[in-house]
């Protein structure tokens, strides 16, 4: 350790302390307390970080002055002269103190721009295709090139919309959601309560943990095989046809299935394990059967984690677009049927529109539903996320009440 | 309603390792037995094994014979929840159901195994249970409040309530009384002497003091050392342990010269 060899009351004291306390002694109060000595008025910081904004504005203006390097001048900038102050003023430790708090602060906005960035570029682009009247209501049926080019050139409204988009993304989600919560539920209730630590229980977390890592696309083309062998042996149909039968909503479902199991699995399993002991035990010690005692104890415990859990699975799921669409292809119409016809989700309607715009020579009405429906989509992700936090909120075991 | 336990060559392992051996013993019914002895001696797995709540952990097993009046619970026959059915347990931290109401955590022996009662059915067993576990008259206005509401001794009170509704013939209380302050103890202790009445209580405690106040018969259990099988070392009426003991080392865990 090389510090001062005596320690300075600051270096003494606690990082929380300082601040408050300062306060009247850098507005000139004769009388300092032997506490605050050392160390630096509290409103300092936002001196300094006004003045490098300044500073690194005014660099930036010399370079020709953009964000980024208005950004990165400004953070060197506050981080080196907070440095130094702190170090000058009162000593290493501290500066080293507040040098990893600045470090770790920047780390986090940089870590909050991409969000922040996708989220206004979306909202921006997004907000005039969203806002126009019948865009989540109507489907693409019957809007054609034609009907795209008056809009571009004449500037008649852009039709059409995401309403058969949102129902097929609705439904298959749902039915991928309905796969797989039982089949991932229960796989960890067999890991948790019943397995003992044995090869099987081994062998499935190694496959759980392996599935977790598939590509998508692979998940796609597994659900297509199954569901074309599946076809091919129960009802006859061979050859080329197989491909186009076996392109259902329901595909789509069990390809989202593949995926969203090993989440599910993987958050139902760390939820059901902090569910504590002493409470399976109480069941027990009451003459409870095991199979009881998990149905009535152990999952209404663990059920805040567990639905916000699958929540997320599904949030996470809902934006896949390459299985959905090599499963479920991609129509104009609306189709409620899992079961019968090809089916659109939002993602692939969202890449469809951008490859392969309705009129090719006038893009733009087909990129603005495409922003439109990327916005509807990040929309519906924050929903969900907000709803598994509502779901862990209302299902937490009832702690207050005293 | 009480039943007497006669535990006979009791030997209790947990996978290879032998933790507790030879037990020989007679529990009467309708009074107190106290298990004392140092940490690690075997009294609560001893405990745990007189309703069959020890085989829940991977590996453990019992050997030997442990008649419930007459009744061998380890018979290759007997189905373990049965017994827990018969011999209740209340354990050393409270631990309420965190999901459940006061009412419902009383309620639990039968609502967890699906039983359908009336309201009034329910409700003369909910008040019967918390007045005969002291516990009434501080909850019968929140009944509908969760129970992990309540300060650490009423939860323990409670979930004695919640193990007397299902009217056991055998109660075991694994240190009921060492997560809470001396005026929950208290209320606990006063609450044993009452259940004595009507039930065959067991108590594992560290506090000699309690075993004394509470206990009829004390059973003092000792280790060799680290590793060896836990034994019962003396077992007679709590005053003759405390008082006159027949064991040194009995006399030098009682009088606090080791251990």
């Amino acid at each position: 350790m090389t510090q001062t060899p005596t320690p300075t009351p600051a270096s003494v004291q606690g990082p929380s302390g300082a601040p408050g306390l300062s306060e009247p002694t850098s507005n000139g109060v004769p009388r300092r307390s032997s506490l605050t000595q050392n160390t630096l008025p509290s409103w300092l910081w936002i001196v300094m970080l006004g003045g490098s904004v300044i500073l690194g504005a005014a660099l930036s203006a010399l370079l020709g002055f953009n964000l980024a390097t208005f950004f990165i001048f400004t953070a060197v900038i506050y981080v080196i002269s907070s440095y130094i102050v702190t170090r000058t003023r009162v000593n290493r430790r501290r500066a080293t103190d507040g040098l990893w708090t600045n470090l770790v602060y920047l780390a986090f906005l940089i870590a909050l721009m991409p969000l922040v960035s996708v989220i206004w570029s979306v909202a921006s682009v997004g907000i005039p295709g969203l806002m126009t009247p019948g865009f989540m209501v109507s489907d693409m049926q019957g809007i054609t090139g034609l009907v795209d080019q008056a809009s571009q050139t004449e500037g008649a409204p852009v039709l059409g919309g995401i309403a058969h988009a949102l129902i097929g993304s609705l439904l298959i989600t749902l039915a991928a959601t309905a796969i797989s919560v039982p089949i991932g539920l229960l796989a960890s209730i067999y890991l948790v309560e019943y397995a003992k630590g044995g090869p099987l229980s081994r062998a499935i977390t190694f496959f759980v943990d392996v599935m977790t890592g598939i590509p998508s696309i692979v998940a796609g083309l597994f659900a297509g095989a199954a569901m074309a062998w599946f076809l091919s042996v129960f009802s006859g149909v061979t050859g080329l046809l197989t491909t186009q039968r076996s392109t259902l909503g329901i595909t789509a479902a069990i390809a989202l299935s593949v995926l969203m199991v090993p989440v599910v699995v993987r958050t139902t399993e760390e939820m059901l394990r902090v569910v504590p002991n002493e409470l399976r035990e109480a069941s027990y010690a009451l003459g409870v059967r095991k199979w009881r005692t998990i149905l009535k104890v152990v999952l209404p415990t663990a059920i805040s984690g567990i639905a916000s859990g699958v929540t997320l699975a599904i949030a996470r799921v809902i934006g896949e677009t390459a299985p959905i669409l090599v499963t479920a292809g991609f129509v104009v119409n609306t189709n409620w049927n899992l079961f019968q016809g090809w089916m659109t989700a939002l993602p692939v309607y969202i890449f469809r529109q951008f490859q392969n715009p309705t009129s090719p020579n006038f893009s733009d009405p087909s990129e603005q539903r495409a922003w439109a429906a990327a916005l509807v989509l990040i929309l519906i992700v924050m929903g969900l996320n907000l709803f598994a936090r509502l779901i862990a909120k209302l299902f937490a075991p009832k702690q207050a009440g005293r | 309603m009480s039943k007497r336990v006669d535990v006979i060559d009791l030997n209790v392992y947990y996978g290879d390792f032998l933790a507790v051996e030879g037990i020989n013993m007679s529990i009467d019914a309708q009074a107190v037995t106290a298990f004392i002895g140092p940490s690690g001696c075997g009294k609560t797995t001893f405990l745990r094994s007189l309703n069959r709540m020890h085989e829940v952990l991977p590996g453990a097993r019992v050997k030997g014979q442990l008649l419930l009046d007459g009744e061998d619970i380890y018979d290759p026959g007997v189905d373990p929840v049965t017994v827990r059915t018969q011999v209740g347990m209340v354990f050393q931290r409270p631990n309420p159901f965190p999901t459940m109401t006061i009412r419902e955590n009383v309620l639990a022996g039968y609502k967890l195994n699906g039983a359908r009662l009336s309201k009034s059915e329910s409700e003369e067993i909910v008040e019967t249970s918390l007045r005969s576990a002291n516990l009434w008259n501080e909850v019968k206005d929140r009944l509908d409040r969760p129970g992990s509401g309540l300060s650490g001794g009423q939860q323990q009170r409670l979930c004695i309530a919640r193990t007397i509704a299902v009217k056991p013939d055998v109660i075991l209380m694994d240190e009921p009384c060492s997560a809470l302050d001396p005026i929950s103890t208290l209320a606990i202790e006063d609450l044993i002497g009452e259940l004595q009445q009507d039930y065959t209580v067991i108590i594992v405690t560290h506090n000699m003091q309690q075993a004394a106040r509470v206990s009829q018969k004390t059973a003092f259990f000792n280790i060799a050392g680290t590793g060896k099988p836990g034994k019962l070392i003396e077992y007679s009426d709590t005053t003759a342990i405390f008082n006159t003991p027949q064991e040194k080392s009995t006399e030098d865990y009682v009088s606090g010269r080791f251990g």
